[in-house]
């Protein structure tokens, strides 16, 4: 259960989110995305307050959230192709303008020959990766990632992290969720938020008054 | 207003194409059949129930007790009131041959007496009274009797029937409805987790309801489109018996309109099924964030 939590996400800020297990990491995430609503308290996304927003306007704010599952949470019956394609498809676009872009993205994370095959028939850094990049294919101006990298191998985590980076600094802001340290120190500016017994470890105070890197609202 | 009819083949594959595998085709089919038999059975007796009424309406008999023998100068009277348009005598002959049935040769037997009896039709707003008077001063003791009064439970027997097989109709609906209700829930359980997805990545309610809405209106078009051949084929099958009620009742059985009426059945309940599967769908999604 989450408590007292008091902080502000810079707009085209990197966050790493740490903590021990049962620290409210998940919990955190889905206010984040908007797949709860917190039971008391306010939620502010893009300068909007969310917290009893009605559930109408939720779509368009989520459209501009990118979300890595750690289960990946990929659907099953639909190829890869057409998992990355849903964002696109869900804001509006033609099976024609789909094309490019999500073929794009596939070779990106190294699956453009796997565009057909189904999930089930991927490994699970393969499923991870098309996991991916559904969540960045609409260049979401929030990127909310839970353990992206568990899956992975190392050559593909860094490229993970390059692409987090280089959406980073396109305005995108990243909140990643993870254990995996080397990740953390391999991202020089990021921020480390860190969740304790549903509370965040804000000894600074610079969570609770962030400084405005780039392009700040 | 229907572009949710014409899903892109993206938008097909969200569900995928698991058309008829589910029950809901089949409970829609066989209510579309029990729909159009009873309501043909409605509308037909509704029908006859209208022929009857007219025939009868304005029809009169004056039956004059052991009065066979003078049943020509009763016709002269009756046909002389003023409003009478027709009359005519029933034969002396022809009432025995009746009598016949209950009384067996005896009927024949010039002891027993027998009735004049002069059918009679009047126009309307006839005065029924003066009529009366006159054949009252030319036959003593002669009764009028209004047709409608000794048809009039068989007419209200049909009209309820009538109203029966209109509940009937509306009761299947009803149940062609929750069935739908709960195909659509059914379709929903299945699919929670392809929602959850749609959802989280910004899905409206509106862009998940047209995936259920298309599919389960196939699936009620093709149910109640097959009912309804199969009910149609059972209908010709009993035109026979139905032209020989209509030579009965002097009157069709089921109009042009009636089968216009009926021909409509599968696109009715076809948007029946859309309109409720749209209902519950929205109203199941609106319970998740």
């Amino acid at each position: 259960m989450l408590r007292d939590l008091d902080f502000r996400l810079a707009h085209g800020g990197f966050y790493f989110l740490t903590g021990p297990s049962g620290a409210g990491k998940t919990s955190l995430l889905k206010l984040l995305y908007l797949a709860q609503r917190p039971t008391r308290g306010r939620i502010r996304l893009f300068g909007e307050e969310l917290s009893d927003a009605p559930r109408e306007a939720l779509p368009n704010f989520r459209r501009r959230i990118g979300v890595v599952f750690q289960d990946f949470r990929l659907i099953r019956h639909l190829s890869a192709f057409d998992n990355v394609a849903m964002p696109l498809r869900i804001a509006g676009a033609s099976d024609e303008q789909v094309e490019a872009p999500v073929r794009e993205m596939l070779a990106w994370v190294g699956l453009a020959d796997r565009a057909s095959a189904r999930p089930p028939t991927l490994s699970g850094g393969e499923q991870q990766r098309v996991a991916i990049a559904r969540a960045v294919i609409n260049r979401p101006d929030l990127l909310v990632a839970d353990e992206p990298t568990g899956n992975v191998d190392a050559a593909m985590a860094q490229r993970l992290l390059h692409l987090f980076s280089a959406l980073n600094r396109q305005g995108t802001t990243v909140v990643v969720a993870t254990h995996d340290v080397g990740l953390i120190s391999a991202t020089p500016g990021a921020q480390l938020i860190r969740l304790e017994g549903g509370s965040i470890a804000d000894p600074t105070g610079t969570l609770r008054n962030p400084p405005r890197p780039r392009g700040a609202n | 207003m229907f572009d949710w009819l014409f899903a892109s083949p993206s938008e097909r594959r969200l569900l995928g194409e698991a058309r008829l595998r589910g029950p809901t085709a089949w409970v829609i089919a066989i209510m579309s059949f029990s729909i159009m038999i009873i309501g043909a059975a409605g509308l037909a007796l509704a029908n006859t129930a209208g022929v009857l009424t007219d025939a009868i309406e304005a029809r009169y008999s004056v039956e004059v007790p052991g009065g066979a023998g003078s049943v020509e100068a009763l016709l002269g009277v009756v046909r002389s009131a003023p409003g009478v348009t027709s009359a005519e005598a029933v034969p002396e002959s022809e009432m025995r041959r009746t009598l016949e049935r209950w009384l067996g040769p005896a009927a024949q037997s010039s002891d027993l007496p027998v009735p004049a009896l002069v059918n009679f039709d009047v126009r309307p707003g006839a005065d029924l009274g003066a009529i009366r008077q006159r054949v009252e001063q030319a036959a003593p003791g002669a009764i009028i009797a209004a047709h409608r009064e000794a048809v009039g439970p068989l007419l209200r027997s049909l009209r309820l029937l009538q109203w029966v097989a209109f509940g009937l109709v509306l009761l299947l609906s009803a149940a062609a409805s929750a069935a739908v209700v709960l195909a659509a829930r059914g379709a929903l359980d299945t699919h929670r987790f392809t929602i959850e997805v749609m959802h989280g990545i910004g899905a409206t309610d509106l862009q998940v309801t047209r995936l259920f809405q298309r599919k389960i209106a196939i699936d009620a078009f093709v149910g109640s489109l097959a009912g309804a051949a199969v009910a149609g084929l059972v209908l010709l099958m009993l035109a026979a018996g139905a032209s020989f009620a209509g030579e009965l009742t002097g009157g069709a059985t089921l109009s042009a309109i009636d089968l216009l009426l009926l021909a409509m059945l599968p696109v009715t309940l076809t948007a029946l099924a859309t309109w409720v599967a749209r209902t519950a769908v929205l109203a199941a999604l609106r319970k998740a964030l």
